[in-house]
């Protein structure tokens, strides 16, 4: 029997995820109030996904994604402890397919795609580092 | 492992294997997964990674990571997929489709031939990366030219299985590597073939000074492509931490590479900055939860294992389950034959003892002809009763395993036939007339004295007589 969410938040409870957020502060977007996330943590970010950034748009995604966490942050303070988790927003287990096999592409027409090709693989650059 | 080399130390080994799973199609897509054909001749444009495509899991795979997860004594749990984001060329997605806080299968164990049990921590599902051909600078990455790429790997379902560091020893991480690939060959659901990588070890290596419980820092060893080189980096990567600590440094946590040609291990680059993944649920893929009807039917059809097979052996050979014999029969399926003379009636201890020493070293050293357990069971018998010397017993197997035929007719062409009941009666007699204070106590009833009279005989007759035809003969003559 699924329990009823409670809209009420819990005092207590601090938000788990991002330790930085400013308990006090959930629901109030303006003002000025701790930042969530650093220009640094973007960066950082943004290196991982290989995004080249100006100072201008760290400044910009800092400001925009300091408002993503603090809206997680109200999410958080809800009391869900009686909410059954879910994976996935259609209520959807297990769709699987036999294993059987199907046509793959035509080699030449993948390689034709590969900037390179070398001995019927792709040719890359030198790679620096082991894969992880 | 030298003990001077460790003394006063204790090596912790935990073990992270890659099985690559025996199905038909990639994980998601239904490319073949086939080892060895073609390059890029296998690949579509989910396992390319090309936009717009999307995955489908294959319930086959699913089966066989329950096969696992059951053979290992997991919990299968609902679980889910993750997106494991990396750059590199070997994955074109950018990103490994991979299980993270809900693997399928959770808190298992192995049990080695010894009888201790290895925690398993997880055996979760994910896919393979393609494979990548360092062109120039020895096929090393560094001083490479360029590399290769071949996507035909590229989503082949895997499994990887997690440890507890609960081994002491190279021999036990070999021990549990062997004894693992036996229970997923056994399954069904990988070959286990190490050297085509179809099976792939890394270890995390740490020392803590013997009696401590604590642990050390670990270093995780990759590129061991056999059982040996694992033993090998163990063996070499606990002593260079001993040296390490011994000389007042301390270890660093790192990612260190198994070289086969120099006997070392040694640091990978260092990156730039430490590997974060940034895991996200895969939004094109919805939860897994097997049913209790399939785990249970996938559990029901699985075979004997490994560690039952070896309880068994021991139960009809009347041995201890982790002795060296036991352990040994059952890890080259000769345990077939051990059953077998058990159901005969016959010693099954004997045929226990000639299948770990002689067959088992005849295995090693050449092929065999497949061993009929009918013909096998007699060849015991004819041993036991006494029809052929153990020396005469052992030519014969050797033969018999090597080509096959009827162990007797084997034993006749090489001379072993016991001799002639004339022949062994005019032996019985000498050894009577030469032996009379004993015959005279034997004749008063003292039947133990049986045993002296057929070993003279033995001996006598330089092991030809039978000697249970021998036994009757000297009861028949005290009778007379
Ligand atoms: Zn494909």
């Amino acid at each position: 029997m699924p329990e009823q969410l409670t809209a009420e938040p819990r005092p207590a409870r601090r938000p788990a995820a991002s330790p930085q957020v400013d308990p006090a502060a959930p629901g109030s977007y303006d003002g000025p109030v701790a930042q969530p996330i650093s220009k640094d943590d973007v960066a950082h970010v943004a290196r991982l996904a290989r995004l080249a950034l100006s100072d201008d748009e760290l400044e910009q995604y800092t400001s925009q994604l300091a408002g993503v966490l603090r809206h997680a942050a109200d999410i958080e303070a809800l009391d869900i402890d009686n909410v059954e988790a879910t994976a996935h927003p259609f209520p959807l287990v297990n769709v699987l397919r036999e294993d059987v096999p199907t046509p793959s592409l035509d080699r030449d027409e993948v390689l034709a795609q590969a900037p390179e090709v070398d001995q019927e693989r792709f040719r890359i650059p030198r790679i620096l580092g082991e894969a992880p | 492992m030298s003990d001077d080399t460790l003394s006063g130390w204790e090596v912790v080994v935990g073990l992270e294997v890659h099985c690559e799973l025996r199905t038909e199609t990639k994980l998601f897509c239904g490319c073949r997964n086939v080892f060895g054909d073609e390059p890029n001749t296998n690949v579509c444009p989910v396992c390319l990674g090309l936009p717009g495509s999307l995955p489908v899991l294959n319930k086959q795979a699913v089966e066989y990571a329950i096969r696992i997860g059951r053979a290992l004594h997991c919990r299968v749990q609902p679980s889910m997929f993750h997106r494991k984001n990396y750059f590199y060329p070997d994955m074109p997605k950018d990103f490994q489709i991979s299980q993270y806080d809900v693997p399928v299968n959770a808190d298992g164990w192995l049990e080695l031939p010894s009888g201790k049990r290895v925690g398993i921590v997880r055996a979760h599902m994910e896919e393979d990366t393609g494979k990548t051909t360092h062109v120039g600078g020895g096929g090393r990455i560094h001083g490479a030219a360029h590399s290769l790429v071949d996507y035909n790997r590229a989503g082949v379902p895997l499994v990887e299985i997690v440890s507890d560091p609960d081994m002491r020893s190279a021999d036990e991480a070999r021990d549990y590597v062997d004894e693992l690939r036996a229970i997923l060959v056994a399954t069904g659901a990988s070959d286990g073939k190490m050297e085509e990588g179809s099976l792939r070890v890394d270890c995390n290596v740490s020392i803590r000074p013997q009696g401590s419980t604590a642990l050390g820092t670990r270093c995780e060893i990759k590129n061991m492509n056999s059982l040996r080189s694992l033993g090998r980096a163990i063996v070499y990567e606990a002593s260079r931490q001993v040296e390490v600590l011994s000389s007042g440094g301390s270890v660093v946590q790192e990612t260190r590479h198994w070289d086969e040609a120099d006997g070392r291990t040694h640091a990978m680059r260092s990156k730039e900055e430490a590997f974060d993944y940034r895991y996200f649920p895969e939004p094109d893929l919805v939860s897994l939860a097997p049913s209790q009807e399939w785990v249970r039917a996938v559990e029901d059809a699985l075979p004997v294992l490994p560690a039952e097979r070896r309880r068994r052996v021991a139960e009809a050979a009347g041995v201890q389950a982790g002795s060296e014999p036991v352990a040994t029969v059952v890890r080259l399926g000769l345990d077939a034959l051990v059953m077998a003379t058990v159901a005969a009636k016959a010693d099954a201890a004997l045929a226990l003892r000639r299948l770990a020493n002689e067959v088992a070293g005849q295995l090693a050293e050449s092929g065999v002809h497949d061993i009929d357990p009918d013909a096998f069971v007699r060849l015991v018998r004819m041993e036991h009763d006494g029809e052929l010397t153990s020396a005469q017993a052992r030519t014969v197997l050797k033969d018999f395993v090597a080509d096959g035929g009827d162990p007797k007719a084997i034993a006749r062409q090489l001379g072993f036939e016991a001799m002639g009941s004339q022949e062994l009666a005019g032996a019985v007699e000498t050894v009577i007339s030469a032996n009379p204070k004993e015959w005279e106590r034997f004749s008063c009833g003292d039947d133990k004295l049986v045993g002296f009279f057929v070993g003279k005989v033995k001996a006598a007759t330089g092991g030809k007589a039978d000697l249970r035809a021998a036994t009757e003969m000297l009861r028949r003559r005290r009778g007379a």
